[in-house]
């Protein structure tokens, strides 16, 4: 009842095609952003911006990377965490060999350096499809991994091969603190989001979604798969750079080869499935699972005061993660996102039942 | 049937994000003095890792059962499991931090750098016994970080000292199989340096985590045949390495490991077969009968209060160390006290005291660690206190002591630290203290 959209009226083709075309749904996110922007600064405790809001958010632009190559393009990849490896180490060296770069224009040219390697590593894809695509990235996440650990270039000659970023230097401000560290992040994830929505409701993502469903029809009417499947990449590499770039700068401040290895890929891949393929509030949804979830069962039992050792904690913890996971696949193999899409039409009928 | 199972899964999802509310800062305790242990009971890193954690928690919980606290002011502690992964490192320094800990401890090289960066904003001690950042020694820059008892390069420099006592070096070679990983490659400086000094070649051989793949190493140690190899492993790493090296018949008097390296978990899987390994000692092997090691059976295990599962770990070589490590903490707390009054410390004021650390022989005597511990002091500029080490050897049943003390090269060393200590100030826009002044 109260999702209804009736009343509203399209009179122009720009309200139609708008991003949020229900009236309470555009409500529901200003409400959410401004409470975002403007209410939690103010109301969460240091321990939560530092370690669940701001690896929550970092990894979920990750995650829409990795949804538009995925879910939307259907190129089985992972790879993320060497990308995510290309923007960090990209950022490092950008910003202590040219330290006089604002940091904005750093984190994108790190992004741009991930693109490129990232279609580099996608042109595979026009010839494999499938789990062999996905052996294909596999071998660029090991070798990125191994590129960095060996070639001392990238650590700018760093005996113990563990970098740490240079001071935050954005606009004469030095970004330090949790709370600017989440308002920084969170405008970025904000923008890119954006960007990412807007790419696939436009024609690249049309093209992708087409690559995704049925490739030789696409290419029968005239979508090229070569630019298909590379700007799928392309962009993916984009945001999935940006990520590595904050989640070294601003989360982990030094980091060594470890932090971007293939259990990372595997963790934004999970994100991305359980999220929802092909969905941008999905890859949200998947990052908060998996970020949120395992801190969350760590700290329940010492919360209620229960004396476990910390060993059985993390033992239990991983079964119950991993019991949640299998129940929410048999639940809905589409996906967390496909969950809010269905309370959403539920909440069209609601409180009446037909 | 599927509508009820999806509004099922809608409902968990729910509970889930509500049971992130439980995630809240439990207030802190105001009469006690809190010490977080960072510690790894799951994972790769386990076997090595749980003695360590054993025996840290077991000297807490001696000081307040024992003595009533340090000077009447008791300890609480809360372990926090990290999986030897940096990223729950820095989780649980945050979770933690709001308890107002005065030092933190993370056994672990990787997540002391991620931390290095952090505790300087947040003003908490971080006390590295026995590894994190060799260039740490320098206090002028790093305020914050105390890698007391020894670093890497003393036990490389000493390892390389010793191996000189049986020969002269040049020609020779010597292979070093380290962990990929910063705890891994810190020695790597300082021996390429005595390499171009005594005249050895350094053959660099890393091995990836968790380290259980190592024939190819063992293989080409096999061809090029060092004269030695020293190990630098952790974990099950350490393990694998000696019975690889005995599956390529490398006689195991040739191998040497840092302290690390060199403990029970890592040579009782291979037992006899393991005999002739030779490791560092740092300041002790696996004395169990000392004064303080009845203290813990009396007060602790005897009355079921003891951590470890096993009373025959009380004294085994990681054991000592963990323990070892609670007592410098605590030592650092007692030398602020002497200072501050006898009442709750803050961090800063603990980071004074393990600045100013003076434990003299009457004090290891009382302390009942006679024999375990140098007489150390520390202050402003060297942070580490004393930098000695021995060999102890495994004859297949227990390790003992197979050589004399050895002090690192400091003549060496320091140019090196300080060199290394000004690039991270300049990286990071420090101003390294003027030690002159603070004394």
């Amino acid at each position: 009842m109260i999702y209804r959209e009736t009343g509203q009226f399209k009179t122009t083709y720009a309200s139609d095609q708008q991003l949020f075309p229900i009236l309470q749904d555009r409500i529901f996110v200003v409400a959410f952003l401004a409470f975002a922007f403007g209410a939690v600064p103010f109301i969460a405790t240091d321990y939560l911006f530092r370690a669940i809001l701001t690896p929550f958010l970092i990894l979920s632009l990750a995650a829409i990377g990795l949804n538009i190559l995925v879910g939307y393009c259907g190129q089985l990849s992972l790879g993320t965490g060497g990308f995510m490896a290309v923007g960090a180490y990209a950022a490092y060296n950008l910003a202590i060999r040219l330290p006089s770069l604002n940091l904005l224009v750093v984190f994108v040219l790190a992004g741009l350096c991930s693109t490129a390697v990232g279609a580099l590593f996608g042109i595979p894809s026009l010839r494999i499809k499938g789990f062999y695509l996905a052996v294909t990235t596999l071998a660029a996440q090991f070798f990125l991994d191994w590129a960095f650990a060996r070639v001392g270039w990238f650590t700018n000659y760093s005996s113990s091969g563990s970098v740490s970023a240079p001071p935050l230097l954005f606009f004469g401000h030095v970004i330090e603190g949790p709370v600017e560290k989440y308002l920084f992040v969170l405008s970025i994830v904000c923008v890119l989001a954006l960007a990412a929505k807007n790419l696939t409701r436009g024609a690249i993502g049309r093209s992708w979604m087409a690559m995704r469903d049925m490739d030789v029809a696409a290419e029968v009417i005239g979508i090229r798969p070569l630019y298909a499947k590379l700007t799928a990449f392309a962009v993916s590499s984009f945001f999935v750079g940006i990520a590595g770039a904050l989640w070294a700068f601003i989360y982990l401040g030094a980091w060594e080869p470890l932090a971007f290895d293939v259990n990372r890929s595997f963790e934004l891949l999970f994100m991305v499935i359980i999220g929802g393929l092909g969905s941008i509030v999905g890859s949200f949804l998947g990052a908060a699972f998996i970020v949120i979830l395992p801190l969350a069962l760590n700290q329940f039992p010492t919360a209620l005061g229960i004396p476990i050792s910390t060993a059985t904690i993390s033992e239990i913890e991983l079964m119950v993660f991993g019991a949640l996971i299998v129940f929410f696949l048999i639940a809905e193999p589409r996906g967390l996102a496909r969950l809010c899409a269905i309370g959403k039409e539920k909440l069209r009928l609601w409180p009446f039942p037909h | 049937m599927n509508g009820k199972l999806r509004i099922k899964a809608a409902a968990v999802a729910l509970a889930a994000a509500g049971g992130l509310a439980w995630a809240a800062d439990a207030a802190a305790q105001a009469k006690e003095i809190f010490v977080p242990v960072l510690v790894y009971r799951t994972g790769p890193y386990a076997p090595n890792g749980v003695p360590w954690a054993d025996g840290f928690v077991d000297y807490l919980k001696l000081v307040n059962a024992r003595d009533g606290g340090v000077n009447g002011v008791k300890l609480s502690y809360e372990e926090c499991e990290t999986g030897y992964a940096t990223d729950r490192g820095v989780e649980c320094y945050e979770r933690l931090k709001s308890k107002h800990p005065v030092a933190f401890s993370p056994l672990s090289t990787g997540i002391t750098y991620a931390l290095t960066d952090k505790v300087d904003n947040d003003h908490i001690v971080l006390i590295t016994a026995g590894y994190g950042r060799a260039d740490s020694v320098d206090g002028a820059v790093f305020k914050w970080n105390f890698p007391l008892m020894g670093t890497y390069w003393d036990g490389a420099d000493i390892l390389v000292q010793h191996v000189k006592k049986k020969g002269s070096l040049k020609g020779k070679k010597i292979a070093l199989v380290y962990h990929d990983s910063p705890y891994g490659k810190e020695p790597i400086p300082v021996l390429e340096e005595l390499a171009k000094k005594e005249g050895f070649t350094l053959l660099k051989l890393p091995v990836t985590h968790p380290g259980v793949e190592q024939k190819a190493t063992w293989l080409q140690i096999r061809q090029q045949r060092p004269d030695y190899v020293f190990l630098w492993g952790w974990g099950v790493m350490n393990s694998t390495a000696i019975k690889e090296a005995i599956a390529v018949g490398y006689p195991r008097l040739q191998m040497y490991g840092v302290w690390w390296a060199a403990a029970e978990p890592d040579v009782l899987p291979a037992e006899q077969a393991a005999k002739g390994y030779n490791g560092l000692a740092l300041e002790h092997s696996a004395e169990n009968n000392l004064p303080i090691h009845k203290d813990m059976i009396k007060y602790l295990y005897d009355k079921g209060k003891g951590t470890a599962a096993d009373k025959k770990e009380v004294g085994q070589v990681l054991y000592n160390r963990g323990m070892l490590s609670a007592m410098l903490t605590v030592e650092s707390i007692r030398t602020a006290q002497a200072k501050y009054g006898k009442g709750v410390m803050t961090a800063d004021q603990v980071r004074w005291g393990a600045e100013h650390l003076n434990i003299d022989k009457a004090r290891i005597k009382a302390l009942g660690v006679e024999g375990i511990l140098q007489p150390m002091h520390t202050s402003c500029e060297d942070h580490e206190g004393v930098r000695m080490a021995r060999i102890h050897t495994w004859d297949g049943s227990e390790w003992s002591y197979t050589s004399d003390w050895y002090t690192a090269d400091y003549k060496l060393l320091r140019p090196m630290i300080e060199q290394s200590a000004m690039k991270y100030a300049a990286e990071k826009g420090i101003k390294p203290r003027d030690c002159k002044k603070e004394m």
